[in-house]
């Protein structure tokens, strides 16, 4: 689960490290409080959607930068009422792009230097990591292709915990002096604290800058959270911004059922994630295009079968439905009478493909045979996915 | 015959009398494990369906009954302090089915797996378990689809997994060991751990490696293989056409937005490796039998 900017921001606060004062508004009545706890002076307006490329991207209207640095209050007041409501596409957004809901408001800050630092869930080693760079501002990804050598990666154990020779090293790599090598070990220890008290996957400030007077701060933050933890931490729950996911996301994720929204015409339902790859992937394979990811899970009942029937249908872009079943936990005769009672309650208008295989394989066939519901069995996955790109070929 | 699991092993399941705990272990029961315990904490004294004693903790399962290998079915929430107490119980072999469990939980139990006095492999989490062919069956796959046989199949899916046994065995070729390894960002075996156990069998003549992208669990095991596998292996990644910055399901299936992970990098690196390529999910069998005639 992601979060935005301010929020991230909020949180790292609380966690002593230093940020920039800003306030965030949703409505014009909020742009001008927000604006008002601002002196007349420069002032940064930030519109807050989760993806990244914010000050590079463009509004539909042609409007350029989601992130600006005004002058004084005026100006501040003309940016927020080009960005509020509007929609802002960046390299990470899809040329759809992410309506703008939020904005925030920050004091500008003299700039010396901007470094990057994070502490993250590195799925290389399986293990936590302090990523730090002298590099900041830019997409670290980039700087660890071009420049590996300006990484600063220190493993964290769990048990130990991080301590201060890890800031101390850090802080030294980075080429801090004095004064400042304390001020950093604070905003290290802050952050990790963060990352592991709130289960986070990745808790990232970029740029950490240090100002002119000599103070180092985060500029920008970025927080992901472990959505497997995410029930130890309700306070976290309430920070979760349903404007940004896609609402048969949302959805699905009411009836436990992982779905991705894909932008093909031949939706999937899968039991397992691996198989649920592999079944696009087929799909793709012979020239169709997957609709959507999705995964009923181990122990999907047939309410939660009829509910992602009706997801996968709501998306207007589906032409046909391939459903894979490899059944081990999910019995087989289950998703069939999911299917059955699915076909009741939803109008299957487009082709349906059915393989079944696993446990109870025969019962479920017999049910879907006994059904009368309109659809085509299959007995391999490539039969069934053949069957399926010709049944959208011939129909579209 | 066989890896880890065999005719002889001796099962303590952890959340026996749980519903998912409940219907699984009767299916091994029914496929021939030798479940001798199981462990529920307040349930300890009564007879699990008439069948199997109920422990309160997995020490007395060990200690009384002799259990030599735990499969855990409990909630996430519980996940790892069911794996810590059968790692403190020396338990040499555990298998978490659990799907959904905290990485910061993992990231702790991963530790303990590293101390100097530790007895334990971890399989898992978030995996469909292990199955010896013809002996023994722990976890939640269908045995029907398994005949005992002599090529090793290790897998970071579960039903995917399902797909390329079933293709074995319609094909005549039976399986020595089936490991699912699990979905996890962190998890107890690794791809090369299995690899390197197969490799290691006398009673395996080849091996599959299902890999899903994200991560680097397959680069790591193909340049393993590359160095000290002679045997046959073939390979196939799933999620090939998965868009880059999500998570597909699996915790730990993603492409990072930069793209590292991705399914044509796992390929390449097998093909460096000298493994028979899958390009389809449906011919992982077939791209093995190009290079092993059994």
């Amino acid at each position: 689960m992601n979060i935005h900017e301010y929020q991230a921001k909020r949180l790292l606060q609380e966690y002593g490290v230093p940020v920039p004062r800003g306030y965030a508004a949703t409505n014009s009545r909020e742009v001008e409080t927000a604006i008002s706890h601002l002196g007349d002076d420069m002032i940064v307006v930030k519109a807050q959607i989760h993806a990244g490329g914010r000050g590079k991207g463009t509004f539909i209207d042609g409007y350029k930068g989601g992130v600006k640095v005004v002058q004084n209050r005026q100006e501040a007041q003309d940016a927020a009422n080009h960005m509020l409501d509007n929609t802002l596409v960046t390299a990470q957004t899809g040329p759809e792009g992410r309506k703008v809901q939020t904005l925030y408001f920050t004091e500008a800050c003299d700039i010396k230097h901007e470094y990057y630092l994070a502490v993250v869930l590195d799925r290389e080693t399986a293990q936590t990591m302090v990523i730090a760079s002298t590099e900041g501002g830019m997409d670290i990804e980039a700087v660890a292709e071009k420049t590996p050598e300006k990484l600063i990666r220190v493993p964290v154990s769990p048990t130990m915990g991080l301590r201060h020779y890890h800031c101390r090293r850090v802080a030294f790599a980075l080429g801090f002096e004095g004064e400042q090598v304390k001020q950093f070990a604070r905003i290290l220890t802050g952050l990790y604290k963060m990352y592991w008290e709130k289960n986070a996957m990745l808790v990232e400030i970029n740029p950490l800058v240090e100002t002119t007077g000599g103070q180092l701060m985060a500029l920008d933050a970025k927080v992901s959270f472990d959505s497997n933890a995410i029930f130890q931490h309700p306070e976290i729950q309430q920070l979760r911004d349903l404007n940004e996911e896609d609402p048969k996301e949302i959805e699905a994720s009411k009836h436990s059922l992982a779905y991705i929204a894909l932008d093909g015409n031949i939706a999937c339902m899968v039991n397992g994630a691996g198989l649920a790859m592999a079944t696009m992937d087929i799909i793709q394979s012979f020239g169709g295009s997957p609709a959507n990811f999705l995964d009923v899970g181990g122990g999907a009942n047939e309410d939660q079968v009829t509910a992602a029937f009706k997801i996968i249908l709501s998306d207007k872009n589906v032409k046909g439905i391939l459903v894979n079943i490899f059944g081990g936990i999910m019995k087989c005769d289950v998703i069939a009478r999911g299917i059955v009672a699915a076909a009741k309650n939803v109008d299957i208008t487009v082709p349906l493909v059915v393989r079944l295989e696993g446990t109870n394989v025969e019962a479920g066939k017999t049910i879907l045979r006994e059904s009368g519901v309109a659809l085509t069995p299959a007995d391999s996955l490539v039969e069934a996915a053949k069957m399926i790109v010709d049944q959208v070929e011939k129909a579209g | 015959m066989s890896i880890l699991v065999n005719k002889d092993t001796r099962l303590v399941v952890q959340g026996i009398t749980g519903k998912t705990g409940t219907f699984h272990t009767q299916q091994c029961i029914e496929y021939g494990t030798k479940v001798v315990a199981g462990v529920t904490p307040g349930k300890g004294g009564q007879i699990w369906e008439d069948k199997v004693p109920v422990c309160n903790t997995v020490e007395e399962a060990v200690k009384e009954h002799g259990a030599n290998v735990s499969v855990i079915y409990v909630p996430p929430a519980f996940a790892a302090d069911s794996i810590l107490e059968s790692i403190e119980a020396e338990i040499p072999l555990v298998i978490c089915i659990t799907e959904g469990v905290p990485v910061r939980d993992m990231a702790e139990v991963r530790r303990r797996l590293f101390f100097h006095n530790t007895k334990t492999r971890l399989i898992g989490p978030n995996c469909p378990g292990i199955i010896t062919p013809g002996e023994c069956k722990i976890g939640i796959m269908p045995g029907y689809i398994h005949k005992p046989g002599r090529v090793g199949v290790v897998s970071r899916s579960g039903t995917l997994t399902y797909e390329a046994v079933w293709q074995l065995t319609q094909r005549g070729h039976g399986q020595s060991t089936c490991i699912g390894i699990g979905g996890d960002p962190i998890n107890g075996t690794s791809q090369t751990d299995a690899i390197r156990m197969f490799n290691e069998d006398p009673d395996t003549d080849a091996i599959i490696m299902i890999g899903e992208i994200g991560g680097s669990a397959e680069e790591d095991a193909c340049a393993y293989i590359k160095e000290h596998v002679k045997k046959p292996v073939a390979g196939f990644i799933a999620g090939a056409s998965a868009p880059k910055g999500r998570t597909m399901g699996h915790a730990g299936a993603i492409v990072s937005a930069s793209g590292a992970g991705t399914a044509e990098a796992k390929f390449a690196a097998m093909e460096a490796a000298g493994i028979s390529i899958a390009r389809n999910p449906s011919e992982i069998a077939d791209a093995l039998l190009r290079i092993y005639k059994g």
